[in-house]
């Protein structure tokens, strides 16, 4: 049995990240460092308005005032942010008229990873939107979307072309001032999705932002700007990968979702950035701010995210419920193995009357994984009848990993329901002998323990990304019973 | 089809089993009785494969192969089928995907592919009927939330699904009450074959009402102290273990 368990533990930690790898390609940079002309230089690039311009500087210079936030149960070391390369765009930027455009080598980048930029290949009912580094190399289905009235591009492109949609909404729900990484983002965010769904239009397509980190020394600063007016669906993913360093890389981005009147937004994360190796080193740093607000009457905002990559984590995922009998919910399975930290968690914050939350977490930490959930729930004055539940999970494999639990409840309505139900168990032994005795083996034992101890989140997602992320979740943990 | 030869064995540093030695021929039933601590259920786990056991001699030959050096999963792949005293609970994991997982395991282990998903649920239906059991039980997890009966009916059901060459039941009498344990022992009758084997650990004598043994060994402070056909259990039921007790304390 021994044996066997220290076999396992040696092939996964022989490095089983098979998105590690990286393109040679020729790539359009900048200097390194960060500094008004930098930040200027950005928009230069992207040939921006005056006004979009200011925003980035008004940004930098709050930045400036601003100390990288302490509390959360992480140990980051220093970061440098004079040595970060903050542009990089792959060269010969195609116009996105056409696939023939594209560099082969990009095409061929986005094929290994599962994500065909041609539409014909591409899993039916799936637009994505590829961004390499700072930018957004293809988005598909455009033009059927198009005629439905959907807008989905990137970032920039929204910029040039629905200036005043993107003026209207940018930083409404993350403004520049919100924290140290928003305010770092506001200043050089380089590209991302931008999505707008017409009053009464149910997105026909699940709408998917692919993330790929690939040139070194460069940070990853993109945004998302998702606005579904009233009466509208859309379901909308990401997912994110990057190859294997040594060296740390910075990933700080900005989702910001409003939900008109009605409307209901899904949004589902598949975050799987290299984590580093099984001595701690290289490996993402994620720090995201993600916070959607149900600004219309009985509008929905669902957040779904595997965390199974990135050595760092931080992020929460909010729902401000500002329209009456709004819904935020928020699903999480978070992944810690090795060295690997996460804290993370949701904020939902109760303005309207009947507003409802849920919040789902199952932490699972293995190696000398430390994983913490952290999270509010914030009931104001005249947020009547609002109901809250919230269920925490932490699921340990081994002795050397770590689960934290640390909810906040900050309640001004008397009238608010709030639950919170809160677990921690240890994968057993009894529970792997048993699957044994069935002639299953510890590795796919623990594979099909883990799915089950995080199936409420995982049957959240949309199905063709539910069989990845479980596969994701195996491969994450395999072996790391010991 | 088991030869176990002066096996002796221990948990955490104590020995339970003091030398057991036991010849178990194709298609014979084995009852194993004795007082509570006799170390039962500790020979069952060595059959098995729990590693919480430690060996300390003696040799078990299961088909030819020494079954001591297979992992516990290769030994339920051969056949050997280990009933659960106390069944494990595995919250979210389906019956139909772990009993899937397992069968596929076992097919994969004789060369054979994997089921369709509609010849798989065919063959759960069948098992199903022949353990009488509820038939959304397979769609819940599994043992989560499962009654005493449930759960034992269960075992039955996965080893009607998995078809071993060698049960091992361990007390799965225990906590049922009558109707389940006609059920569960109708369920082993009719999975018996010329060429299967089955060894029944029990305490008490009324599973042996309904689930014949050819053989009944009592086993008494990690020995087999004696062996004798059914006759020795209905003996057993009448007058207790004391009078084995006795008999063995006195010859020491």
């Amino acid at each position: 049995m021994e044996k066997d368990q220290d076999d396992i533990i040696n092939d996964i930690t022989s490095g089983e990240y098979k998105y590690g790898f990286f393109t040679d390609i020729e790539t359009d940079k900048i200097p390194k460092g960060l500094n008004e002309d930098i930040v200027r230089l950005i928009s230069e690039k992207k040939g921006e308005p005056e006004w979009l311009l200011e925003f980035r500087l008004k940004s930098y210079r709050h930045w400036l005032t601003k100390k990288m936030p302490d509390w959360a149960n992480l140990k980051i070391p220093p970061i440098d942010f004079q040595e970060i390369i903050y542009y990089a765009a792959p060269k010969q930027r195609p116009s996105l008229e056409s696939l023939d455009n594209i560099d082969p080598e990009l095409k061929r980048t986005f094929d290994k990873l599962g994500i065909p930029l041609e539409e014909q290949k591409h899993l039916s009912g799936v637009a994505v939107d590829a961004v390499m580094d700072s930018v957004s190399v293809k988005t598909t289905f455009r033009e059927t979307l198009a005629e439905m009235g959907i807008i989905f591009c990137s970032f920039s492109e929204a910029v040039r072309e629905y200036p005043d949609l993107v003026r209207r909404y940018l930083g409404t729900v993350v403004p520049y001032t919100d924290n140290y990484f928003a305010s770092l983002n506001s200043a050089v965010f380089s590209d991302g999705s931008f999505c707008y769904i017409p009053k009464g239009v149910r997105c026909p397509m699940e709408l998917s932002t692919y993330f790929r980190i690939n040139a070194a020394n460069t940070g990853q600063f993109e945004r998302t700007l998702l606005v579904a007016d009233e009466e509208s669906y859309v379901s909308y993913l990401e997912g994110c990968t990057a190859p294997m360093r040594d060296e740390n890389q910075l990933h700080a981005a900005i989702v910001e979702i409003i939900a008109e009147k009605n409307a209901e937004v899904k949004y589902s994360t598949v975050q799987n950035w290299y984590p580093g190796d099984k001595n701690g080193r290289g490996g993402i740093f994620n720090f995201v701010t993600k916070r959607g607000i149900c600004r219309g009457d009985n509008s929905k905002i669902s957040w779904t995210q595997v965390e199974t990559g990135s050595a760092i984590t931080w992020k929460y995922p909010s729902c401000i419920l500002r329209g009456d009998n709004s819904t935020g919910e928020f699903y999480s399975v978070a992944v810690t193995n090795n060295h690997q930290q996460a804290d993370t968690g949701t904020k939902m914050i109760h303005i309207g009357k009947n507003t409802k939350s849920t919040i789902v977490s199952k932490g699972i930490s293995a190696g000398q994984g430390q994983n913490s959930y952290r999270g509010l729930v914030k009931v104001l004055k005249n947020a009547s009848n609002a109901r809250n539940f919230s269920q925490c999970d932490s699921l340990l494999l081994g002795d050397k990993c770590g689960a934290h639990t640390f909810p906040y409840l900050e309640i001004d309505n008397q009238s608010a329901i709030v639950e919170h139900e809160a677990t921690t168990s240890k994968i057993g032994e009894d529970q792997i002998f048993y699957c044994n005795q069935r002639g299953i083996s510890t590795e796919d034992a623990i594979g099909l323990i883990v799915n089950g101890y995080a199936r409420e989140v995982i049957n959240k997602l949309p199905m063709e990304f539910a069989v990845e992320a479980q596969k994701l979740l195996q491969i994450s943990l395999e072996g790391s019973v010991g | 089809m088991l030869s176990i030869k002066k096996l002796e064995a221990g948990i955490n540093g104590k020995m339970i089993l003091k030398g057991i030695s036991l010849e178990v021929k194709a298609g014979e039933i084995h009852a194993i009785m004795g007082p509570n601590g006799s170390g039962k259920s500790t020979l069952a786990a060595v059959l098995a494969g729990r590693d919480v056991v430690e060996i300390r001699g003696g040799s078990v030959t299961y088909l030819g192969k020494d079954l001591l050096q297979m992992a516990p999963e290769d030994r339920s792949k051969e056949g050997i089928f280990l009933g659960f005293q106390y069944p494990i609970e595995i919250p979210g994991v389906s019956m139909v995907n772990f009993m899937k997982t397992a069968v596929n395991e076992h097919r994969k282990h004789k060369g054979l592919g994997p089921l369709s998903a509609s010849d798989f649920l065919k063959l759960m239906r069948e098992k199903k009927e022949l353990v009488e059991i509820d038939s959304k039980l397979a769609n819940r997890s599994v043992n989560e939330g499962f009654s005493g009966g449930e759960k034992k009916k269960n075992e039955i059901f996965q080893m009607a699904m998995l078809e071993p060459r060698l049960a091992i039941l361990d007390e799965t009498d225990s906590g049922l009450d009558i109707d389940a344990l006609r059920i569960v022992a109708n369920g082993v009758n009719r999975l018996k074959r010329p060429d299967n084997s089955a060894i029944v650990i029990t305490h008490y004598q009324r599973l042996l009402d309904y689930i014949v043994p050819d053989v009944v060994h009592v086993l008494y402070d990690g020995r087999i102290v004696k062996t004798a056909g059914k006759e020795l259990a209905l003996e057993l039921e009448e007058k207790g273990y004391d009078w084995i007790k006795k008999e063995v304390d006195n010859q020491n």
